[in-house]
């Protein structure tokens, strides 16, 4: 299996002052990591979850990816180009290649656009002109299960499960060879996130189409993909197939994530790892490692030394002193 | 004085619409048992916002109550005047919302905010801050007192909401509306409001009304449970009745669904396929009959009655009925 | 289109609103039809009548039939509503959509641009410029134009930028749109619909600005009638005769009640927070 998608040590600043205020403020660095030496790939066909909770840069990560925001340092390769050194049109091109599921359903479709002018938006964009459009917006409806009726209707007469559909059938437009997807199910209901995830994973097996998923939903996760990591202040705390981060979770965090799904059963005897506190500031990294001020089994190598890599299998690894 | 802090009775709440009544509410009844913790759980649509709306009487301008009672602390609340509902609100009721963000203020300090809702209370400047310091200390604000002077954007999502329930908790109310409380948080804040939540109205001695779709959330906090679809009632009862022995089929389609309580990975998730009906123009008959698996040739035109099928569980559903 | 005429019609205001509307501007255009006299035809034995069977609204200083005068004055109080409104309209929003939308640099020039014209008072803009090239109809255009470019570029900018903040906007650069097609397919309907209320608001604004300029002897030259030249006829008449003074007033009155209804009653129709909702 070959790599459609590598990133290696990837890093994504932001700045956050000015280099002046920086100056007299006393602010070392005027910048911040919003993610920081993050490494994976998506082998053809496959699927990988991002996890992470807000403002862990799970989403700007993918932003990166798509080349929608300068990578500071590291590498992001797809089919084997580069694509932080890309110039407009090399992006212009590489972005037919992938294509976005937005998180908000309904606020990720032009209000005034019809269904059909939507999702055959794609084609106007690219300047795409030997496709019969009406016919196009049949095939992509019929794709994600709406009527091909539904090309006349507007976003505001959608449900949010329709509404998501229509999310995917843009993002099929143009034979994409990777989607990504910002939280798939994010304000849909529990009745409909089954649908749209069993929709997710038919058009991966009929298409064989990678996918790129990122959500702070577990339950998301463990259903869809192949391989997941989880992401900590802008960093990958652990990675590795999904089956084994379900079954055997070894750091903390992804420990405290999973045990932070409440049952819904009211008898269910829960083993829960509550964290204490808040996120810290990205501004404001701890030293050590830096999910030592939350973490229940913190020791003091945490919170003086970096954790080393600790690798379970070769698909598997963490950063953690005292893995689980 | 009855044992129940808020009861509503067969209450209907429609909506004038340029094609005539939406009905979003119909025949609603619920009981808040004095300190207890009831949930009502419902996807899009079922009527959850209407509910507490009305309950707090800030409906929209286009709805009208065409039946019902909504009785709180012995007294009809859509008896009261305006100047009587104001008096209740923040005061012996208050709501916490879902988004934290826009619920303060946020070009006023906490501690204003705080203060300035105490207007009721006839006491000095330095009484009211040193209430709201103790309420922000009970909901577990670290150094409180120095934090009064701080905006709502200097404190992250989840101390937002905590300031938001002790904004709401700090007239000691007999009944706290949550409104999805923590949809808006991230899973491990989530865990911590929960638990705050539980451990407050045990002090308190509140009961709390607490609206969610996430059935999880509501299993661990909840004594009580409603469940809404379309607009009614379909079951309620304790938490254990709801989640072990659901006896609606939509509440028992529900519990499939969640993800959350499917553990085994699945490349086919059960899903509810169907559209809730049209609430201008009701279908005949049972509510859930076009969605449901069990349905039965009854259900198509006679509407099921609200019946007990044990001490504590009700369901209108036809199957359980024979 | 008539979906919204007919819900503009079901509204008590609206309805009275178009009908004023409607009633000033087939007057209007239909003028040369309906006007019994020459507005401008001298007839000095019929001078200073008051309303009869024959003049309507009587006569002035000159024997002017002064309903005739009104007609036509609307037709000049029109064109320059039309026309002003929609060249200032036109840059307003290109230039609004491009501060918006663009790099802060050039929201900052524009903005300076905006604030600029906005600082002089309009009428002694006026009639500054009036004073240096001379009063005309193209004069008063141009001024009016000028000094309304801001009101529509700030709001097409504040528009512009809270539609930048959607998802739709970064959906579309994600799918490598161009900077020009975002802002014509999905800026440009989104910004349109609070425009289009604002401009319908302006037009008695910008009409009794007419008005006002050419009873200040600054717009429309004599002998063209115009509703302000009218009203200045009859204000140094006031002592002799009402009529040319309430024959000046009607039609403004109209048009300013009729366009400002109108508005009203399409603001209540278009704007999603005051419909009724679920």
């Amino acid at each position: 299996m070959s790599a459609l998608l590598q990133v290696e040590n990837a890093r994504v600043r932001f700045r956050v002052c000015s280099t002046l205020q920086a100056l007299f403020g006393g602010v070392s660095d005027p910048c911040i990591d919003a993610v920081r030496d993050a490494s994976f790939s998506i082998d053809e066909g496959e699927t990988f979850a991002l996890v992470g909770e807000s403002g862990s840069g799970k989403s700007t990560l993918a932003l990166a990816v798509a080349g929608l925001l300068p990578a500071a340092e590291g590498s992001i390769r797809f089919e084997g180009a580069e694509v932080t050194t890309m110039d407009t049109a090399a992006l212009k091109a590489y972005r037919r290649h992938i294509a976005f599921m937005w998180q908000n359903p309904v606020g990720s479709l032009s209000p005034r656009l019809s269904v059909g002018a939507l999702i055959t938006e794609p084609y106007r964009i690219h300047r795409v002109r030997e496709r019969d459009l009406k016919a196009e917006s049949a095939r992509l409806l019929k794709m994600v299960g709406l009527p091909p009726e539904f090309a006349a209707r507007y976003p505001h007469q959608l449900s949010g499960g329709q509404a998501r559909r229509v999310g995917v059938a843009r993002a099929l437009a143009l034979d994409p060879k990777l989607i990504i997807a910002d939280e798939p199910t994010a304000g849909l209901d529990v009745s409909v996130q089954g649908e749209i995830l069993n929709l997710l994973n038919r058009l991966r097996s009929d298409l064989g189409v990678c996918m790129f998923v990122i959500t702070h939903n577990l339950n998301v996760v463990r259903h869809i993909s192949d391989r997941t990591a989880i992401m900590y202040l802008g960093r990958f705390v652990e990675q590795g197939p999904t089956d084994d981060i379900f079954a055997r979770p070894r750091h903390p965090y992804t420990l405290a994530l999973l045990s932070a799904n409440p049952e819904p059963d009211p008898d269910a005897v829960l083993e829960r790892i509550e964290l204490k506190g808040e996120i810290p500031s990205l501004r404001d990294r701890p030293a050590g490692c830096e999910f030592h001020t939350r973490c229940p089994f913190v020791g003091d190598a945490c919170r003086q030394t970096f954790p080393p890599l600790h690798t379970v299998s070769a698909a598997h690894a963490l950063t953690c002193h005292f893995p689980r | 004085m009855s044992s129940d802090v808020l009861t509503v009775t067969d209450l209907s709440v429609h909506y004038r619409t340029d094609h005539g009544a939406l009905q979003a509410l119909r025949h609603v009844n619920l009981d808040v048992p004095r300190g207890s913790i009831v949930g009502v759980v419902g996807e899009s649509g079922c009527g959850k916002s209407t509910l507490i709306a009305s309950i707090i009487r800030l409906l929209a301008g286009n709805a009208f109550i065409p039946n019902g009672r909504i009785e709180f602390e012995s007294r009809n609340l859509l008896d009261l005047d305006e100047a009587a509902m104001r008096d209740l609100r923040g005061n012996r009721m208050s709501v916490v919302f879902q988004d934290p963000m826009s619920t303060l203020n946020p070009v006023l300090t906490i501690g204003r905010q705080m203060t300035d809702i105490q207007y009721r209370r006839n006491a000095s400047r330095a009484d009211k801050q040193r209430r709201a310091v103790e309420m922000l200390a009970r909901v577990g604000i670290s150094d409180p007192a120095s934090r009064l002077g701080q905006f709502p954007h200097e404190f992250s999502g989840g101390m937002q909401q905590r300031i938001s329930i002790a904004m709401a908790l700090q007239a000691e109310p007999a009944l706290l509306i949550a409104d999805e409380p923590t949809t808006a948080l991230d899973a491990t804040l989530e865990v911590q409001i929960i638990h705050l939540l539980k451990d407050l109205q045990t002090n308190i001695g509140c009961s709390i009304l607490f609206i969610s779709h996430h059935l999880g959330v509501i299993a661990e906090l909840c004594d009580y449970v409603v469940v809404m679809y379309a607009g009614e009632i379909v079951e309620e009862g304790t938490a254990r009745d709801v989640f072990h022995r659901p006896a609606h089929p939509y509440t028992e389609k529900l519990l499939q669904c969640d993800p959350a309580g499917i553990a085994a990975k699945s490349r086919s998730l059960p899903t509810i396929p169907g559209e809730i009906p049209d609430l201008v123009e009701l279908p005949a008959g049972c509510i859930f009959k076009n969605r449901c698996g069990y349905v039965m040739e009854r259900c198509d035109n006679v509407v099921p009655a609200w019946t007990e099928s044990a001490g504590t569980h009700f369901v209108s559903c036809h199957r359980t009925q024979t | 289109m008539i979906d919204v005429l007919r819900r503009v019609f079901g509204d008590p205001l609206g309805r009275i609103g178009l009908i004023l509307v409607t009633l000033v501007t087939v007057g209007a255009l239909f003028a040369a039809f309906i006007a019994p006299y020459d507005p401008i035809a001298l007839n000095i034995r019929d001078r200073l009548q008051d309303p009869s069977a024959a003049h309507f609204l009587g006569t002035d200083q000159l024997g002017r039939d002064l309903f005739s005068r009104v007609l036509y004055g609307g037709q000049v109080a029109l064109k320059v509503a039309l026309i002003t409104i929609g060249v200032a309209l036109f840059i307003g929003v290109a230039l609004g959509m491009v501060a918006g939308f663009g790099p802060r640099w050039l929201d900052n020039a524009i903005m300076l641009f905006f604030d600029t014209i906005r600082s002089f008072p309009t009428v002694m803009f006026a009639l500054a410029t009036v004073a240096l090239v001379g009063p005309s109809l193209e004069t008063v255009i141009a001024v009016i134009v000028v000094t309304t470019i801001p009101n529509y570029g700030r709001v097409a900018r504040t528009q512009t930028l809270s539609i930048k903040s959607n998802e739709y906007i970064k959906a579309e650069r994600a799918m490598g749109a161009s900077t020009a097609r975002m802002l014509s397919v999905h800026v440009l309907p989104n910004v349109m619909g609070p425009l289009m209320i604002l401009a319908s608001m302006d037009i008695p604004t910008v009409i009794a600005l007419e008005a006002g300029l050419s009873f200040l002897g600054m717009g429309v030259k004599p002998p063209t009638p115009s509703w302000g030249s009218i009203l200045n006829d009859g204000y140094t008449l006031i002592r002799n005769t009402p009529w040319p003074i309430v024959a000046g007033s009607i039609p403004l009155l109209m048009v300013t009640l009729g366009f400002t209804f109108l508005g009203e009653s399409l603001r209540d129709l278009i704007d999603p927070k005051l419909r009724r909702t679920v």
